[in-house]
């Protein structure tokens, strides 16, 4: 079976500045992926990237059969969902509309919600557990809430992938390990690939199936307990002082 | 659309009949409501021209400058997702202003000689209104910052400001005259020829905008997240820039920069409408632009308040309302 996105030799980076290359990686149905990588070192590129939202140095992306680059925007929204860190400045408007524009690539010209659109906007709202929410305005809510939102409305979106830039950089620990949790059981329950980027490497390590390290301009590629034995952790971090510990899988100030 | 919103809507919809009628009735030569309506239907009397060439036309027109104005001032707000962009406060109705000047002052005869006046002045308008859109989205893009683009907005309109007034004071004394009244807004220098050339460049730029509805909702939430939902983002930023542009130009051409309409019309309208979903609030935006314009136009044709500039009544409605938008800060900012 062809992987809802996969890629093809692709560097991503911009004109005179290759940030990272010779990137082949398949997202599988029912994973959830983290890439990691220190700043900017092309995290938020290589996921713009990913869904075609920025053009690819060389090389290819492909969702499903299709080749990115040519499938139209709506297409392209109906097959990826994208959350970005922090919250809009989306004006006044209330938790349940919000949500509903995820529906935007199905709907008619006039963006009219149907049956079946209300029926999964509720679905969303129920899944990131913010039914409670769907009244009030998105400003009024902690960092927390609103990212769980923004997930909502992703998940409107139904796409076979979701993408995340730092879902969890404003987040505390106890609401980072709940958004990771959430993530873990949408992609696990409904065969979804998310990928998000983090800095978290611990719950990245705990939670996630699979990892994706950025490292010299390379993406390395395995699982949790692939990168704990690896080696590849302390070369990642090597010359920060900063020491990776295999015993307790956390970094230590050496 | 809510229940509540739907009711709005219709109430809206009955004020501006009401405007409209009443419209129709004050002036030098008060009216009936009788006499107005057999007036406008068979009336080849003294009431009757009064009310045909007079009064219709100039009520046409404040419904056509005042939502055209209004809708242009919301899709500049969610273009540059900034609560204080406006027709006239970022500079587009002097740009516009500048290139009528340019026309009836400075009259360069290669231009004029193969274009009727009229369509002159529309074109001058355009440009100057297209040129400085462009000016702002390219500074928009650099500073991608709400305040300074109004400092840069203020800056572009006391820069025309200074070159129009060179231009009067080299300009010939008969057009001079023109120009300022020009220059002080009126919805009743539009006779019942020139209506249909107004109509067929304003309804158009109305019906665009309520064609782009969903991606302007999209573009609340800026304009990666409106790509990532499917929204052509560079075509629509075209789309609304063009429309905007033909707007305050062909608004401006005909009516003169009319101060604050379009910037204060979709907050009033937000505060009636109580959301930001396009869908309710562009519709609700254009109604209360036609009902403002006609309110506006009604308080200086009142006997005893004639003679006062359209801009005077205009400003003393709309300078509160940004004042309050900029006082309520943090609640209002984020509401573009």
């Amino acid at each position: 079976m062809k992987a809802p996105l996969s890629t093809e030799a692709l560097a991503v980076g911009y004109p005179g500045r290759r940030l990272v290359e010779r990137v082949d990686i398949a997202l599988r149905p029912g994973e959830l992926v983290a890439l990691i990588g220190v700043n900017g070192g092309g995290k938020s590129t290589l996921l713009h990237t990913l869904a075609g939202l920025h053009p690819p140095l060389a090389g290819k992306v492909r969702s499903l059969e299709a080749e990115i680059g040519t499938l139209s925007a709506v297409e392209r929204a109906r097959r990826m969902a994208l959350v970005l860190t922090g919250r809009p400045a989306a004006g006044l408007m209330d938790v349940r509309t919000l949500v509903a524009m995820g529906r935007q690539p199905w709907t008619g010209h006039f963006g009219r919600l149907t049956e079946d659109d209300h029926r999964i906007i509720d679905g969303a709202l129920q899944a990131v557990d913010v039914v409670h929410l769907a009244g009030r305005q998105l400003r009024e809510l902690s960092d927390g809430e609103a990212q769980r939102v923004m997930i909502a409305r992703a998940l409107a979106q139904d796409t076979p992938v979701m993408l995340l830039d730092e879902p969890m950089a404003f987040l505390d620990l106890v609401n980072r390990l709940r958004l990771l949790r959430t993530l873990r059981q949408l992609a696990h329950d409904r065969q979804k690939a998310v990928l998000l980027s983090t800095h978290d490497l611990q719950s990245a390590l705990d939670l996630c199936d699979r990892l994706l390290l950025i490292h010299d301009g390379r993406l390395w590629n395995g699982t949790p307990a692939d990168a704990v034995v690896s080696g590849v952790l302390e070369a990642l971090f090597s010359g920060e002082g900063l020491r990776f510990d295999p015993a307790t899988r956390s970094f230590r100030a050496s | 659309m809510t229940r509540r919103n739907a009711w709005l809507l219709v109430a809206l919809v009955a004020a501006n009949l009401v405007l409209f009628l009443l419209h129709l009735l004050v002036g030098p030569v008060p009216l009936d409501v009788g006499d107005a309506l057999a007036a406008l239907f068979d009336g080849a009397d003294g009431a009757g021209r009064v009310v045909r060439s007079v009064r219709l036309p100039e009520a046409l027109t404040a419904v056509l400058a005042g939502s055209g104005l209004a809708v242009c001032g919301l899709l500049m707000q969610t273009l540059f997702r900034n609560p204080l962009a406006g027709p006239s406060v970022l500079g587009l109705s002097s740009g516009a202003s500048l290139g009528v000047a340019v026309l009836m002052l400075a009259r360069p005869l290669w231009l004029l000689a193969w274009m009727p006046a009229e369509f002159a002045v529309i074109v001058g308008a355009f440009v100057g209104a297209m040129a400085v859109l462009a000016l702002i989205m390219l500074a928009d893009k650099r500073m991608g910052d709400g305040v300074a683009l109004l400092v840069v907005g203020l800056m572009v309109g006391y820069l025309c400001g200074a070159i129009i007034d060179v231009l009067q004071v080299a300009g010939p004394e008969g057009a001079l005259k023109g120009f300022v009244l020009w220059g002080m807004g009126s919805f009743g220098g539009v006779v019942n020829e020139r209506l249909p050339l107004l109509a067929a460049v304003v309804l158009p730029g109305l019906f665009v905008a309520l064609w782009c509805m969903k991606a302007l909702n999209a573009l609340l939430l800026g304009e990666t997240y409106a790509a990532s939902l499917g929204v052509d983002v560079p075509r629509t930023r075209r789309t609304i820039m063009w429309t905007t542009g033909l707007l305050a130009g062909s608004i401006t051409a005909f009516c003169g920069p009319i101060a604050f309409l379009g910037l204060a019309t979709p907050h009033v309208a937000r505060g009636l409408c109580r959301t930001s979903d396009h869908t309710t609030l562009l519709p609700i935006t254009l109604l209360t632009g036609a009902s403002l314009a006609l309110c506006c136009d009604l308080i200086i044709k009142v006997p005893g308040a004639a003679g006062l500039p359209l801009n005077a009544i205009t400003a003393l409605l709309g300078a509160p309302v940004v004042a309050w938008v900029l006082w309520s800060g943090k609640r209002w900012a984020r509401t573009a």
